[in-house]
């Protein structure tokens, strides 16, 4: 059989991080094809680029023989190439025909035909074999049914090529299975399935083919029957890029407990967690996405707040009740996305800084700028940030500048607790070191620190101690000696280990 | 394919498109306000005269003063629409309070500090209640409206006492009282948005919302104190105006909201919050009304004008969506 699409060299970076370099494949018409990897491999940006999503650096995408240079997704679908995201987007109030036919309706002149449009619903429902009601309304539908209006208008569009970026991760095993049907039966009928996941078990269930990447390159790509979880497992592995870690000083096993979270729950992200961080320890927290981290350590900050469990500071009971609570107990977190939920873009370094710590920087609610400035200015050398003036906006700084503007907003006082999450995403090379260098400089100043990393590599180069979430609950622990990349992926994956799911 | 540019050289075309752009929405208005004022003194003998300028800046005071409060407002995110019916009210209230002998200077607090309370009230609404600011001081304005015909029965409130005119047209040195209380509250909101801890948590409030919360900021808070300072400048013009004319009612200061949007927009402060300055919002008030100042002046068609405001509110906001888009 010869390849419908066939990917050729392809690369894509993005600011510091080269997501994809090199990629070549070929996608059998008619097949279904696995991309699977661990967070960050590239298995998400490749089914991107194949939609027309992202467009490649460097290589070129050759479908039906002819190479192509898709600026937008409406070039891919003209290609007959769409994506299923995961998150369903439908217009909510719209009934699930409206959805379908969005942009090709039924009608002429402009008039829709109303008949026309529910016999072409109706042929296409059968066709993919699919039940559904045109008439209800798409916010009404679960997510599982969501995705098939995604999958009937893509069909409606007459796409030959799904490219599905982790179908399953809001849906049920039901659903899931589900799901399955429909893809097979989409493949029976001539289509094709690009199947981006990291549930193992369902891809070698589900796939023909599959490809596993790492670091952006492509490991291998073998027939599924050739594949079992723990052949999948050691390709992901390996030694990505070429990094060094500090030294690791483990705090003194007297050390206190500084932070005690017991039971906390924020269901079903979080559920009864259980966790003691000690005076400079470094514990990460290993897991997928979605496995709960981030929820975990928002929960712990309060800027989420918890529906149970305990949390003590120093031996102290404390309510988690907000951000401005768990900053006042020395509780602070550097957020997931530095962009959205960490700095104000548009303001300078100084600002960005000083934000939490207004109080300390002016007298009677009036900023004393000198001081302000002399203090930043401090840590701004402390941490190396490239500027060329602490007034510059943020927005003109690299990832990882941005990202050290970060670290000094939260050393500004000596925090207690420091939660990172995932501290070093989109910071190149040079700024990761930096930043690892920081993370155990505080640990070794006494300061308790909890990092949320998908590199494991990273981890497992920090911490002291390895916690693994999966679906919502601690279902590891892993100590200096019993820690390894395969170890801590195993329980991630729920593979092999005795305690799968 | 069609040509490209490298990388390299279009992110540089990009990041200068990018500085101009911003520039633009923000210095734009000193540019136009000069430009528009060198017009004007060369085709008008009268404009450029002490008369003149003086009436412009008393004429632009109320309007001046609410847009100041409106500032502040649209720089934490949010967005007042019911400032005109708060002027109209606390004019009532002063003037009643005044029939009512409770004094000069207290009848004016009073009538000040009845905006004060209704700005509280938005706040709340938004902040705790969670409408949406637009919809919220749309029905505030609305309920406000209804208030003052309710205990005016719809009628003109009269000052039959000159002494009531002390605020709107006593002067010093010939200018009058209005435009020193304009002039002084927007040096202290200017000082409190650059020079204070409050300002930095309203720049925050408007420009990220989360990052402020994660950060500590009670966003909430922050929030409604800009909409109780928006309902105090409304109250303050209120006052002023009733002051300058001697007589109340319920809808005085109809549109007058609109006015102070304008040149706040003008003043090159976003719209979506995050950005902006007092200073530029009092040139924007100066050259909206210096518009309506040069059509009279030139004796040219009169009603041309707000085709001319229109459309230089319609410039202002895409300039500003433009400079956004760039910098996104």
């Amino acid at each position: 059989m010869s390849a419908f699409v066939e990917i050729r060299g392809v690369s894509k970076r993005f600011g510091g991080v080269q997501a994809l370099s090199g990629v070549d494949l070929d996608i059998v018409a008619g097949s279904i094809h696995a991309l699977v990897g661990e967070n960050g491999a590239g298995k998400s940006t490749l089914g991107k680029v194949l939609a027309g999503v992202h467009r490649p650096d460097e290589g070129e995408v050759v479908v039906d023989g002819r190479v192509v240079a898709y600026r937008s997704p409406r070039d891919a679908l003209a290609d007959g190439i769409t994506i299923i995201t995961q998150e369903p987007t439908l217009v909510p109030h719209r009934s699930v025909q409206e959805n379908v036919f969005l942009g090709v309706e039924q009608g002429a002149l402009g008039v829709l035909d109303e008949r026309r449009t529910a016999r072409r619903f109706a042929e296409l429902v059968q066709s993919a074999g699919i039940e559904l009601r045109g008439r209800r309304l798409a916010r009404t539908l679960p997510v599982a049914d969501q995705q098939k209006v995604e999958i009937l208008r893509a069909i409606a569009r007459e796409a030959r090529l799904f490219v599905m970026d982790e179908p399953t991760s809001a849906l049920t095993a039901d659903e899931s299975e589900r799901l399955f049907e429909l893809i097979r039966s989409l493949r029976d009928r001539g289509s094709t399935i690009v199947y981006v996941s990291h549930f193992l078990p369902e891809v070698l269930a589900l796939a023909d083919t599959v490809t596993v990447l790492r670091d952006g390159k492509v490991v291998r790509t073998s027939p599924t029957a050739d594949e079992t979880p723990e052949r999948l497992v050691a390709a992901m592995l390996g030694r990505s890029l070429d990094l060094t870690f500090p030294d690791k000083a483990p705090p003194p096993a007297d050390s206190p407990v500084v932070l005690a979270v017991r039971n906390l729950a924020r269901p079903p992200a979080v559920q009864d967690v259980s966790l003691e961080l000690r005076a400079g320890e470094i514990v990460g927290l290993a897991g997928l996405i979605g496995s709960g981290r981030t929820e975990l350590a928002r929960a712990i900050f309060g800027a989420d707040r918890a529906t149970g469990g305990t949390i003590e500071i120093g031996g102290r009971a404390v309510r988690a009740r907000s951000p401005r609570t768990a900053i006042r107990n020395g509780i602070v977190m550097l957020p997931e996305d530095r962009k959205s939920q960490g700095l104000l873009m548009l303001r300078s370094i100084v600002e960005n800084i000083t934000l939490p710590h207004l109080a300390d920087v002016s007298k009677g609610g009036v900023m004393s700028v000198r001081s302000e400035r002399r203090r930043t200015v401090e840590l701004i050398q402390r941490l190396d940030v490239r500027t060329r003036s602490p007034k510059s906006a943020v927005n003109t700084l690299s990832g990882g500048n941005q990202q050290k503007v970060l670290f000094a907003r939260w050393l500004f006082h000596a925090p207690r607790v420091f939660i990172a999450d995932e501290p070093t995403r989109g910071v190149d090379v040079g700024a990761k070191r930096a930043i690892y260098e920081l993370i155990t400089q505080l640990a070794e100043s006494g300061i308790a620190v909890l990092l949320i990393s998908s590199e494991h590599e990273e981890l497992l180069g920090l911490a002291h101690r390895v916690l693994v979430m999966r679906a919502g609950r601690l279902v590891a622990e892993f100590d200096q000696k019993t820690m390894s990349e395969d170890a801590v992926l195993h329980a991630a994956f729920a593979t092999g280990g005795e305690e799968a799911a | 394919m069609t040509t490209e540019a490298t990388p390299l050289q279009s992110r540089a075309q990009r990041a200068l498109t990018r500085v101009d752009l911003a520039i633009v929405r923000d210095y734009g208005v000193v540019v136009a306000f000069v430009a528009l004022f060198i017009t004007l003194s060369l085709s008008s003998s009268v404009f450029f005269t002490w008369a003149n300028m003086k009436n412009l800046a008393f004429q632009t005071a109320p309007v001046g003063i609410i847009a100041v409060g409106g500032t502040l407002v649209f720089i934490a995110g949010g967005f007042d629409l019911s400032v005109g019916a708060i002027s109209g009210f606390s004019g009532i209230i002063a003037a009643q309070a005044f029939n009512a002998s409770l004094g000069l200077w207290g009848s004016l607090i009073v009538g000040a500090l009845v905006g004060l309370g209704f700005g509280v009230g938005n706040g709340l609404l938004i902040t705790l209640g969670r409408v949406n600011a637009f919809i919220a001081t749309l029905a505030t304005s609305i309920i406000i409206n209804g208030l003052g015909q309710v205990i005016t029965s719809g009628n003109l409130v009269s000052v039959n006492a000159d002494r009531f005119s002390t605020l709107g047209l006593g002067t010093v040195f010939g200018i009058n009282y209005p435009v020193f209380v304009w002039f002084a509250f927007a040096g202290v909101c200017g000082f409190l948005l650059s020079r204070t801890a409050f300002g930095r948590y309203v720049y925050a409030s408007g420009g990220n919302a989360e990052a402020a919360r994660l950060s500590g900021v009670r966003v909430n808070v922050v929030r409604a104190a800009t909409f109780a300072i928006s309902g105090l400048a409304a109250g303050i013009a209120g006052v002023i105006l009733v002051s300058e004319v001697q007589t109340a009612q319920w809808n005085a200061n109809t549109g007058i909201e609109f006015d102070a949007i304008t040149a706040i927009v003008l003043g090159g402060t976003s719209l979506l919050g995050g950005e902006g300055a007092i200073w530029r919002t009092v040139l924007g008030a100066f050259f909206l009304q210096m518009i309506g100042n040069g059509f009279n002046l030139l004796g040219t068609t009169p009603e041309l004008q707000y085709v001319i405001k229109g459309l230089i509110l319609a410039a202002a906001v895409s300039l500003d969506a433009w400079a956004r888009r760039r910098r996104a």
